[in-house]
């Protein structure tokens, strides 16, 4: 494949000012978010990805990829140039193929596979599997769900705007094929907060 | 400007981190499950902590105060070198005092003191696989685990049981995590296992020979393996610590003398050193007081 000419000199931007301790800093903030399912983390003011690719994502991603690491990206994020920008600020190459991809970027929820098409690990390596991050409208306001599992002393409410409408029936699935399955970083904007696969999710 | 290049901050490399981070998300993501990574040669050697190392260094920010322990004390040759090895990569504070660190590292023991949310625990793990000793071949462990097929640890305790007339594993004993995995705890006395349980502090696990990572999330379910009429139980001693009169503490022995003389005392130097602040004191703690604990306000003459 031909590489693209850059469309966009502000594609050369918007990658950690300091590389180091900026991506130490988002990730141990990330942890703490799938150590901790439902807490927020604070993700803003450390990368600028070409939009709608907010801040957080963008954040994750330069913390978390690089050559190593396939990458899926949604239609959105494809148009929006993030495949350039992951380039030049993580050297990731992208993947069509969702079960390909060892990180997954989805700007527009609506427009999700179904999870199971993404890669689920296999039972003597579940490690092997997509690290979802999922786009959502907000991360407070929306739809209350309570949650429980490890992480979790007993259980948490958050609120979640903008899921997909199947996304229930896909988590019981994703939880089904424990220990196999996909983890998610539900993103908005500036912050973060974790589902790993051994949490469950309840409405109300 | 800076006059000789040093080293990455921490160590290791940027790229080193990453694979390392990547892989404590899907530990954490799969409690008890043994992740690969890539581990590298350490300015140290194998069975020193490398393991450990590499996953402090990969978690380790400028903020953080480090803790290392050897056996629960801050002071033995493993613990020394590895503080040092931080304060020199990082430039990070250090402390002996469990409530102020933020990361601890530790070899074969759990603090005293209880963890914290704030906290995270990286323990050195030398062999990670609870089946080694079972099944040698790594093919057939991972089937196992991938079938859940934990049988032979059973037979093992077990046969403990028919030999001895109880469970004789003292240390390294297996826990079962959210009843799913079975995971080597590391070489921590059983008396530590309880601490796993539900703690609300992160603890990651890090074998650098063995080349694997894993994890438990705050609050998760940690239960030693037992049987219905044998039950778990943790070592007790007969004993307060001869130091502090420290009791429901895990306690070394120290031979001190040619003449068979021994006392007991903590095993966590930063335990029984806080509490001997506070005014508590044994036996054999020099002052010559009583051998019976004292309240803060009886030991205000002590002098040492």
């Amino acid at each position: 494949m031909v590489a693209a000419p850059m469309q966009d000199a502000a594609l050369l931007d918007g990658g950690f000012a300091d590389p180091v301790f900026d991506a130490q800093a988002a990730f141990v903030r990330i942890m703490n978010a799938f150590a901790r399912p439902g807490t927020i983390a604070e993700l803003g003011g450390l990368a600028r990805p070409p939009r709608p690719v907010s801040p957080a994502a963008g954040a994750a991603l330069a913390t978390l990829a690089d050559y190593d690491t396939p990458v899926w990206l949604d239609a959105a994020a494809r148009q929006a140039g993030m495949a350039d920008w992951l380039a030049f600020h993580t050297g990731a190459g992208v993947v069509d193929v969702p079960d390909a991809a060892r990180f997954a970027l989805c700007c527009d929820p609506a427009a999700l596979p179904a999870l199971g098409q993404f890669a689920q690990g296999i039972d003597a390596y579940p490690d092997r599997s997509t690290t979802i991050l999922l786009t959502v409208d907000a991360l407070d306001g929306g739809l209350p769900l309570r949650l429980a599992g490890p992480g979790i002393e007993a259980e948490t409410r958050v609120e979640v705007a903008g899921l997909p409408a199947d996304f229930a029936a896909q988590w019981h699935e994703n939880a089904r094929r424990f220990p196999r399955g996909v983890d998610l970083l539900l993103v908005c904007e500036d912050r973060a907060m974790a589902l790993p696969r051994t949490t469950r999710v309840m409405e109300g | 400007m800076s006059a000789l290049p040093t080293y990455n901050f921490a160590y290791l490399d940027e790229q080193t981190k990453r694979m390392i981070r990547r892989a404590i998300l899907k530990a954490i993501a799969i409690p008890g499950y043994q992740v690969p990574f890539a581990s590298r040669e350490m300015p140290m050697p194998y069975g020193w902590g490398t393991g450990g190392v590499q996953v402090t260094a990969a978690i380790i920010g400028p903020h953080d105060i480090l803790k290392v322990i050897d056996q629960g004390a801050d002071d033995t040759t493993n613990a020394v070198s590895i503080r040092a090895f931080f304060e020199k990569t990082a430039k990070v504070a250090v402390t002996t005092r469990t409530r102020e660190a933020t990361i601890i590292q530790t070899r074969h023991r759990m603090p005293e003191t209880p963890l914290a949310e704030a906290q995270t625990i990286v323990f050195q793990v030398p062999i990670p696989e609870p089946l080694r000793y079972l099944e040698p071949r790594e093919t057939e462990t991972r089937v196992m685990h991938a079938l859940e097929e934990y049988g032979l640890m059973h037979v093992k305790l077990y046969e403990d049981i028919a030999r001895h007339g109880h469970i004789a594993t003292t240390y390294a004993y297996p826990v079962k995590v959210e009843g799913r995995y079975v995971m080597d705890p590391s070489p921590i006395p059983k008396f530590d296992n309880p601490k796993m349980h539900r703690s609300p502090a992160l603890q990651l696990f890090g074998a650098g020979r063995e080349k694997r990572i894993y994890a438990l999330p705050p609050y998760t379910d940690v239960v030693s393996l037992d049987f219905e009429d044998h039950p778990f139980a943790v070592q007790h001693f007969e004993q307060p610590c001869a130091l502090c009169s420290a009791k429901g503490v895990y306690l070394d022995e120290v031979v001190t003398d040619d003449r068979g003389g021994r006392i007991f005392v903590c095993s966590d130097t930063d335990h029984c050193e806080e509490r001997r602040a506070a005014g508590f004191t044994g036996p054999q703690d020099g002052s010559g007081k009583a051998d019976s604990p004292n309240g803060p306000a009886a030991s205000e003459g002590d002098a040492s």
